[in-house]
């Protein structure tokens, strides 16, 4: 019966195949092709521009803001959806809405807001200035901000899959005998690794991506604040296409790179 | 290991999932909780291995208090619904789950695990993963997992639901047989009669979060304490009549009551009698008391339905049926349409009105 439905309607099929090609073709294929032609075409100052130390701290301050981030929001993921998955408790409901705000808010929005808490008349800025520390227009708050707005990632994916596989597995192992922290390394990590393996992804990307928050918080100070994205931004104005080009390539790249590694990681692109 | 339950209370919200509840499980036992789907069995289970906390009431094992203790400090052995078996571990690697936590050394751990594996018939399957065998297997895999740290008490919560029938009927022989030789206080949840009263010592007949009934499976079919009890257990007729001396009138048709039942009902009073459908006699008679519906063949019995119908009225009386071994002379030239008489040969009854019939 379910043979003969997909059999039947094929010029149908056909259709959808080519519009679905046609799609992936104008949204990805074409502005990646032209960005790799473009590059190629370009690639002895794409070289030359990219081995200077500006864009070598970019670029290294992206990744230690990405890799950053992966943790501590990997291990506040953890928790949170944990908590939220395994726990009952009052304003839960509100705790839950309240871990999406970052996927809502306009990043340029959640920059502004920060300055307003470690900017020049920020609430934070006289206890900050006390102990001696600069955080706006500083990498600390490249970090922060990114660190705001990768914050759903890990723990959505992490609660998708706790909440899926429920909690008959935790309460064996109690009457087993096992302690909350045998429980949790030897039964609640393993089942959840799939769902941690596509957040760390998920936050990886969003964290190199990320724009709008950390070029309103960080100002993007070249060698200081400057992060990937916004030394893309930097060379734009500059009129410095070359460099502008190259690091769009390295960004795709990578980003290439951990969709791949997900795959790999996860190959039935389970979230379990 | 024996168990003591005193003034059980359990709410979810609004709800008494379990309402003072109270009883005693000799070390030993196998004993069944037996009862319609949301009664309370399950939470009851849950209590007592502490995987729930009670609102009020006390749990005792072997003559100590454990409410304040957490269930990995119960040594008991619990046996999931759906099994639970930790899905990215192998069947060995589960069953030795229990003495590994404890810091069981790991010869000792192989060992049991290897003598688990053959006496649950799963030799051979140790290094598969839970998701590459039977249900039947799962099933014996969680029963091994429990067994492995050789608990004094064994709670199985609807352990045999999720299989098919006939592995179902293998299952329950082989828990009898484990518990026979095991020796640990055993429980289990069941909403299948029949799984009760094959396998258990006693059965305790819970609903609406009370303990209706408590005893053999002789004294809760012979001795319903309750009209529930009566009504839940086995197939029955449930009739309204009236208590005239040592019978009770239902219609054209006689119930007897014994002694028992006597004392606390007086003459007149309306009653609901509650009739097994094998202590009925159908026998062709033209000039009967009812008229047959239907002949149902039902395996190795034979299902009867008729109608309560005294010749010459016009209504048609209450439905009644009776099942008889399919070869029993009673059922010569029974079929639908013929007259029959009926008598009934054991019953039990319950003060009640016609109308409370359909509750």
């Amino acid at each position: 019966m379910s043979e003969h439905r997909l059999r039947k309607p094929k010029g149908f099929s056909l259709l959808v195949f080519a519009l679905v090609c046609a799609w992936l073709g104008i949204l990805l294929v074409i502005p990646l092709g032209s960005l790799v032609y473009t590059v190629v075409e370009s690639r002895h100052e794409v070289v030359e521009v990219l081995i200077g130390a500006e864009a070598r701290r970019a670029l290294v301050l992206s990744a230690l803001v990405a890799v950053a981030c992966i943790l501590c929001n990997g291990a506040f993921g953890i928790a949170g959806a944990l908590v939220l998955v395994r726990q009952r408790f009052w304003l839960r409901r509100l705790l839950d809405a309240l871990i999406d705000m970052p996927l809502a808010l306009s990043p340029v929005m959640t920059g502004l807001a920060f300055l307003l808490v470690f900017g020049r008349s920020g609430v934070l800025r006289p206890a900050l200035e006390g102990l001696g520390l600069d955080v706006a227009f500083a990498w600390p708050s490249v970090f922060i901000a990114t660190l705001f707005v990768t914050l759903p990632f890990t723990l959505r994916e992490v609660a998708l899959v706790l909440e899926e596989i429920g909690d008959g597995e935790e309460q064996a192992a109690a009457t087993l005998g096992a302690s909350p922290w045998q429980t949790f390394w030897r039964v609640t990590l393993p089942n959840i690794q799939g769902g941690l393996i596509v957040g760390t992804t998920l936050t990886a990307a969003r964290a190199l991506g990320e724009f709008g928050a950390v070029l309103v918080v960080g100002g993007s100070i070249a060698n200081r604040t400057q992060t990937a994205t916004t030394f893309i931004h930097a060379a734009i104005e500059e009129r410095q296409e070359p460099a502008a080009f190259g690091m769009a390539l390295i960004l795709a790249a990578a980003a290439v790179l951990l969709l791949l590694a997900m795959q790999m990681a996860n190959p039935k692109g389970k979230r379990r | 290991m024996g168990i003591e339950v005193r003034n059980l209370v359990k709410r979810f919200g609004s709800l008494t999932v379990v309402d003072t509840m109270s009883f005693d499980v000799q070390p030993g036992e196998l004993v069944a909780l037996l009862g319609p789907s949301g009664g309370g069995k399950s939470t009851v289970l849950r209590i007592i291995a502490g995987l729930e906390t009670a609102d009020a009431g006390e749990v005792w094992l072997d003559g100590t208090r454990v409410d304040h203790l957490h269930a990995r400090d119960r040594q008991v052995g619990f046996v999931f619904q759906h099994y639970a078996l930790f899905r990215h571990m192998t069947v060995a690697e589960n069953i030795g789950f229990g003495l590994s936590v404890r810091g069981v050394d790991k010869a000792r751990q192989a060992e049991t695990v290897e003598r688990l594996l053959n006496v649950m018939g799963l030799r051979g399957l140790g290094e598969r993963m839970p998701s590459q065998i039977s249900g039947g297997q799962r099933q014996r895999v969680a029963l091994a997992r429990a067994l492995a740290p050789t608990p004094k008490l064994l709670l199985l919560d609807e352990p045999f639901g999720a299989v098919d029938a006939k592995v179902r009927e293998e299952l329950r022989q082989w828990l009898r047989k484990m518990h026979d030789e095991v020796g640990a206080t055993t429980i289990f949840v069941t909403h299948d009669q029949e799984e009760a009263f094959a396998i258990a010592d006693r059965v305790m007949i819970i609903q609406s979060g009370r303990l209706e009934q408590h005893g053999s499976p002789l004294e809760i079919l012979d001795s319903p304490a309750t009209e529930f009890v009566a009504r839940f257990v086995g197939d029955v007729n449930v009739l309204s009549g009236v208590v005239e001396g040592e019978r009770a009138r239902i219609g054209p048709i006689w119930a007897p009551l014994d002694a028992a039942q006597r004392a606390g009902l007086p003459d007149g009073q309306e009653v609901h009698v509650v009739v097994r459908a094998y202590d009925l006699k159908f026998w062709r008679d033209d000039a009967g008391v009812a008229s047959v519906r239907r002949v149902m063949t039902v395996g190795d019995r034979v299902r009867i339905e008729a109608n309560l119908h005294p010749l010459g009225s016009q209504a048609e009386g209450p439905a009644i049926f009776a099942q008889f071994p399919r070869r029993s002379s009673l059922l010569n030239g029974i079929e639908p349409g013929v007259r029959i008489s009926i008598e009934v040969t054991h019953a039990r009854a319950w003060p009640g009105k016609p109308g409370e019939l359909a509750s």
